[in-house]
């Protein structure tokens, strides 16, 4: 059976021109770039290479590119740094429906005698600007939001809120992990102090990330040994997986138009048609302002790791806000944040695309999910309410 | 991912018993859709022999919860009323070849709808273990229920009787509450963690190992980026301290005060508290 991977937002499979670009780094030129002979440093040309590719993607400038592990050593190497060179004040603001590479960070930092804001949203999932508006103070070190939310796709105003935080002198960064190479980025127009990138989630490997950091931001290294990186993000350089992201990042400014287009396509023929086929079905989040690839549908009356699982029976991958899926007891925070009802929380399923799905995957899923919802809820002591 | 067993898969994509029974002798609801994970049985009792013939379930929450519901109608039909309520929750897990720990309330959830089903046949109240004060209230898991299952399962710590109830598996605000009700429980057991709390030390001893924690595990750390801290004094439980060099002008100095204290509880005793001359 193929599987019919729907689960990009969790992460993506590596681009074969990635895995082709990588491969002799992995075994012929396993070179140190900081090393003086040039088996070595003949490598550090190549990360360059790479780190133009990654700049160019969000309009930003070579050196502006600091790489790290993944998007979530990015985000807490932003955080951290603010509260570093931001001269005692002891303020983050952020959202609550963060990605807890932000969020626990923030708690963590607020156990430390620092102050968290975390700004609520509205029923679709889009920020409340008066309420950002006003947890901005003198004492503000940082905010940090997403640029688009992982769960549900939506879109948050970085431009807008941007420009509020320029006027005040107040460090911006943005989680990006999960708009970049899916929309258009251009930090060059984009008032943006801090942006974080994530390989995997982009068809490049695992294990790989970026942080940019505007030109003119101070900066205090997160991980502190050695020079590389210009002495911002010490230990030796993860060679190849540094050349798949510059790859990965080339082929997603490529053809981000039309990619878009395409992956947009396919979700809103997959949302039209279970909405209209699976009845008490309703999307969580604006649909007007999302990331093309993302949809996240509720199934009322039955619990979404047994959809999950039903599905994976048929060799469909997807994800679920619901409390079972995340091995926690909670359900999704993004979802509550939303004021979503629990029992619709609970029913809530993701489906996230990318370039590798094809309309004959969405017609096979499609064609399974009424069935399948429809068993479950004769097994569900809710379902028969309607 | 969860690690299912076959069993639990064979019972999740093909549940036995699904569905209700028309103008049942007995039915037992228990859960709710907030909580995640509901289900109704309904039973067909055989009122000369007290025999259950039919068991149906309905269940709203994940493949553990249908795969546990489905094993539960299995084991029940035949049995007479008062076997049925020997039934526990492990015997459900057993059925399935076990459960992954964090999914035992599923099993647990099985048993308590069986209960309640029973009381409803015998009309009697509903057990105290679903009527009683609430400990849990973001999963509505009473004080009854916590004993219970503490007790028949052998529970000692606050995961444990989450992963059997899910109390304390959201806020976190009953933990406290569960801790006193396990210590009840089991305070026979307990001491070991206890005596080493309670472990005495004279005034002379703490200042000393206060001091000694300072000079050999503290300061080095410190001054290793250019800082230093003096001890000013000792009061009761309040240490105070002064940061010098770096530390004195560093923004992060309320961290360095909390890891000193974190620090210093960890070493010599609990309740100390830090603070700045």
């Amino acid at each position: 059976m193929k599987q019919i991977y729907f689960d990009n937002n969790a992460t993506t499979p590596v681009a074969p021109e990635v895995f082709d670009a990588m491969l002799p780094y992995l075994t012929e030129y396993y070179g140190n770039p900081s090393s003086m002979h040039t088996f070595g440093g003949q490598l550090h040309k190549k990360v360059e290479e790479a780190r133009f590719k990654v700049a160019e993607l969000i309009g930003a400038e070579p050196e502006e590119i600091i790489f790290t592990s993944c998007g979530t050593e990015s985000d807490n190497t932003a955080l951290m740094n603010a509260v570093e060179v931001s001269g005692g004040k002891r303020h983050i603001v952020t959202t609550r429906v963060e990605h807890p590479a932000v969020m626990n960070f923030a708690k963590h930092l607020a156990r430390k005698s620092y102050r968290s804001t975390f700004l609520p949203v509205d029923s679709l999932g889009s920020l409340d600007m008066q309420a950002f508006a006003k947890a901005l103070d003198d004492d503000t070190a940082i905010v940090s939001i997403m640029y688009a939310n992982n769960e549900t796709g939506v879109i948050f105003p970085i431009a807008a809120m941007g420009a509020i935080l320029r006027e005040r002198g107040i460090i911006f960064h943005s989680d990006a992990v999960q708009a970049a190479g899916k929309i258009p980025i251009n930090v060059k127009e984009l008032p943006v102090d801090m942006l974080s990138l994530s390989g995997h989630k982009i068809h490049a490997s695992k294990g790989i990330g970026a942080l940019y950091v505007r030109k003119g931001t101070r900066f205090y290294p997160y991980v502190i040994g050695g020079h590389q990186e210009r002495g911002r993000r010490a230990g030796t350089e993860n060679v190849a997986s540094i050349i798949g992201l510059g790859k990965a990042c080339e082929l997603a400014k490529g053809d981000i138009k039309n990619e878009s287009k395409y992956l947009s396509g396919l979700r809103d023929k997959l949302e039209k048609a279970l909405l209209k086929n699976c009845p008490d079905a309703r999307i969580n989040g604006d649909i007007q302002n999302r990331l093309p690839n993302t949809t996240n549908i509720s199934f009322e009356y039955i619990e979404g790791e047994a959809i999950l699982l039903r599905l994976d029976e048929q060799g469909v991958c997807a994800s679920s806000g619901s409390a079972c899926s995340s091995g926690s007891l909670e359900p999704s925070h993004v979802l509550r944040a939303m004021g979503v009802p629990f029992n619709l929380i609970h029913g809530s399923i993701r489906f996230s695309l990318s370039r590798y799905n094809t309309e004959a995957e969405v017609d096979k899923v499609i064609d399974i999910m009424p069935a399948l919802i429809k068993d479950l809820r004769a097994l569900s002591p809710f379902g028969k309410q309607k | 991912m969860w690690d299912y067993t076959n069993k639990v898969k064979e019972h999740f994509l093909n549940p036995k018993n699904a569905g209700e029974i028309e103008n049942p002798d007995a039915v037992g609801d228990v859960g709710s859709i907030v909580c995640g994970d509901a289900l109704r049985i309904t039973l067909r009792i055989d009122k000369e022999t007290n025999t259950i013939t039919d068991a149906k379930f309905q269940t709203f929450g994940c493949a553990s919860a249908i795969a546990s519901s489905s094993a539960l109608t299995e084991i029940v039909k035949g049995k007479t009323v008062e076997e049925a309520l020997k039934i526990n929750n492990q015997d459900i897990a057993d059925y399935l070849g076990g459960l992954p720990k964090e999914k035992m309330h599923c099993s647990v959830l099985g048993r308590e709808a069986l209960e309640a089903a029973i009381a409803n046949y015998r009309g009697e109240a509903l057990p105290p273990e679903l009527t009683g004060r609430l400990v849990c209230q973001c999963f509505a898991v009473t004080e009854e229920m916590i004993r219970k299952v503490a007790i028949e399962n052998h529970l000692t710590t606050v995961e444990e009787i989450t992963d059997y109830t899910k109390a304390g598996g959201g806020c976190g605000s009953c933990i406290p509450e569960i801790e006193k009700i396990l210590n009840d429980i089991w305070s026979v057991t307990v001491p070991k963690d206890e005596a080493k709390k309670t472990k005495k030390l004279t005034n002379l001893q703490k200042i000393a190992l206060i001091q000694d924690v300072l000079e050999k595990e503290i300061r080095p750390n410190l001054q290793s980026d250019g800082g230093d801290i003096e001890l000013i004094d000792i009061d009761g439980n309040r240490v105070v301290v002064a940061l010098r060099a770096m530390c004195a002008s560093c923004p992060m100095g309320g961290v360095t005060i909390k890891s000193i204290e974190d620090k210093l509880r960890e070493l010599v005793c609990e309740d100390l508290k830090v603070v700045e001359g």
